[in-house]
């Protein structure tokens, strides 16, 4: 099997006439984190939303190329996009709890997927909430609303939920962006502690944040993906002139 | 300098009491309909009046099949319109595509809520009560109603499905969930209270209406109570008109008229005051 969970080969993105995405190439390590950097409107959360078709959802948009998951491509007739999203969970910028209990909440992915034995449900909640290392904190309120928790409390609870349906990747669109710095923390040490087992990809505008919690970074800029290499070496040595103005703030 | 200054608060107070003014005015005209109404008719309500037949042809006794008539006309349409509107309403708002075939739909819907009720009332007569042969009958009178409401509700329905975050729909598709999925557990219990007021609003609007029912349902005057959908009932605006219009004791009637006025207001009110209970109920249970 090879090392990359998924590979993009040669997307371009259109929202109607406007092409959104350029010939875009990158490759998904397997248990590692992928960061997206750019500046606002470069593409990265367009390009985010195509692994796991959300794009789909919007009317006008069209997708050329290929997006490779285990070797299949998701826009064939064949993959079914309930399924690919089953895999390729998502997390949103603004922590978007459902208005239901926090129980409710993690149990909702599982639940539609058919599980309805109580017993199991209890196990996929608390070992979810413990994935996202929010358990200990909300283990005695779990039938409360999610509405009630912190805005990093909810973050982690909507990770959990994404956690709950077993998938094999995770993105996550600038999670931290509406947290403060000590929720934000929490949310790095929990990346780091997730990429054992799943293969995430991340958009962040905080060029701090993607040389912390990332093994690989794409650099985005006006639909063109600029760079793309290991973390250490877009931040201390990158090929590209516009990756270091960037990067050390020269614009964007 | 000081003299602007002193100018523009004296502008600012005047426009907010002008402004409160016209509020009060309408606050106003309201307490005083209600006023009127129970003024002239408290007099003749009595337990008596709201649970015994009419009597001495309409000049004394109650108008127990008149509240009976209403109820089952009110309830017969709510029970038709609600799933046809919600239904509809979901399929504008989650569904169709955003389009000219949409807003044609959209326009549409809105001109029905602006049709006269007397035209709806023939409609009912031509379709139900001839073409579908079920008489001058509750069944015929309901469904009359049910259109006369149907735009009320859509509206409404479509409003409280629109005012639901698409970050619920965007978080429940990343989920896996089918759209249906998505709509059934996060859409529409996010909605229900939205579109509970649509069928409040809908009640209070079709209890009070009298032309739809004129030659579809409505009888002017019933020795026994309804036995099946397909009686003919009476109803209570139906019953005001006639025992103003058409009364042969007028001073004796026309009190009763009052009084069956003050009988329909507050069985609007109550009916509100229920939905609206539910409906607080259901939004604390989504918030806790």
């Amino acid at each position: 099997m090879s090392k990359n969970k998924m590979e993009v080969k040669n997307l371009d993105f259109y929202y109607d006439d406007f092409k959104a995405l350029k010939n875009i190439n990158i490759p998904l390590e397997k248990n590692k984190v992928t960061a997206l950097i750019g500046p606002s409107g470069c593409g990265k959360s367009t390009f985010l939303r195509t692994l796991n078709r959300m794009n789909d959802l919007i009317d006008g948009t069209k997708v050329e190329g290929d997006v490779l998951f285990d070797g299949k491509n998701i826009y064939s007739s064949e993959f079914d996009v309930v399924e690919l999203r089953k895999k390729v969970g998502m997390v949103f910028q603004q922590p978007n709890p459902f208005p239901k209990s926090i129980y409710d909440n993690v149990a909702y992915g599982p639940r539609i997927h058919g599980i309805k034995n109580n017993t199991k449900l209890d196990e996929i909640v608390e070992k979810s909430l413990k994935g996202a290392a929010l358990f200990e904190e909300v283990k005695d309120r779990l039938n409360d609303s999610a509405l009630g928790l912190s805005g990093g409390q909810q973050q982690r609870l909507c990770i959990a939920r994404a956690l709950a349906v077993k998938p094999e990747v995770l993105l996550m669109d600038e999670p931290a962006s509406a947290l403060d710095p000590v929720a934000t923390a929490k949310i790095e040490d929990l990346i780091a502690e997730l990429k054992n087992n799943y293969t995430i990809v991340i958009v962040t505008h905080s060029m701090q944040q993607a040389a912390r919690v990332s093994d690989l970074t794409g650099f985005f800029l006006m639909g063109d993906l600029v760079e793309f290499d290991n973390t250490d070496k877009i931040f201390e040595n990158p090929a590209d002139q516009r990756t270091e103005d960037y990067i050390t703030g020269r614009f964007g | 300098m000081e003299s602007k200054l002193i100018k523009r608060k004296l502008t600012e107070k005047v426009i907010f009491n002008i402004l409160g003014l016209f509020l009060w005015a309408s606050i106003a005209i309201l307490g005083m309909i209600i006023f009127f109404i129970f003024k002239r008719g408290i007099g003749v309500i009595s337990w008596e009046f709201i649970s015994s037949m009419p009597a001495n042809g309409m000049t004394e006794g109650g108008i127990l099949p008149a509240i009976l008539g209403s109820f089952y006309l009110v309830s017969g349409a709510i029970l038709f319109a609600t799933p046809l509107g919600v239904f509809a309403a979901i399929y504008m708002t989650e569904y169709a595509k955003r389009g000219r075939m949409i807003r044609i739909i959209r326009i549409g819907v809105n001109n029905l809520a602006g049709v006269p009720s007397v035209v709806f009332g023939l409609f009912g007569l031509a379709v139900f009560v001839k073409y579908f042969n079920f008489g001058v009958s509750i069944l015929s009178g309901a469904l009359t109603l049910a259109i006369v409401i149907l735009p009320t509700i859509i509206r409404a329905s479509e409003e409280a499905l629109m005012s639901v975050p698409d970050e619920y729909r965007e978080s429940s598709l990343a989920l896996g969930a089918t759209k249906w999925q998505t709509i059934k557990n996060v859409v529409l219990p996010a909605a229900i209270p939205g579109i509970l007021t649509g069928c409040i609003l809908g009640v209070g609007r079709v209890a009070g209406e009298t032309a739809p029912i004129i030659f579809t349902a409505a009888t002017f005057f019933s020795m026994r109570l309804p036995n099946s959908v397909l009686s003919e009932v009476m109803a209570l605006p139906y019953h005001i008109y006639a025992l103003v219009t058409t009364g042969t004791f007028p001073e004796k009637q026309i009190p009763l008229a009052y009084g069956t006025a003050v009988v329909l207001l507050v069985l609007v009110l109550l009916i509100n005051l229920v939905a609206i209970i539910m409906r607080i109920r259901y939004s604390k249970k989504i918030d806790n």
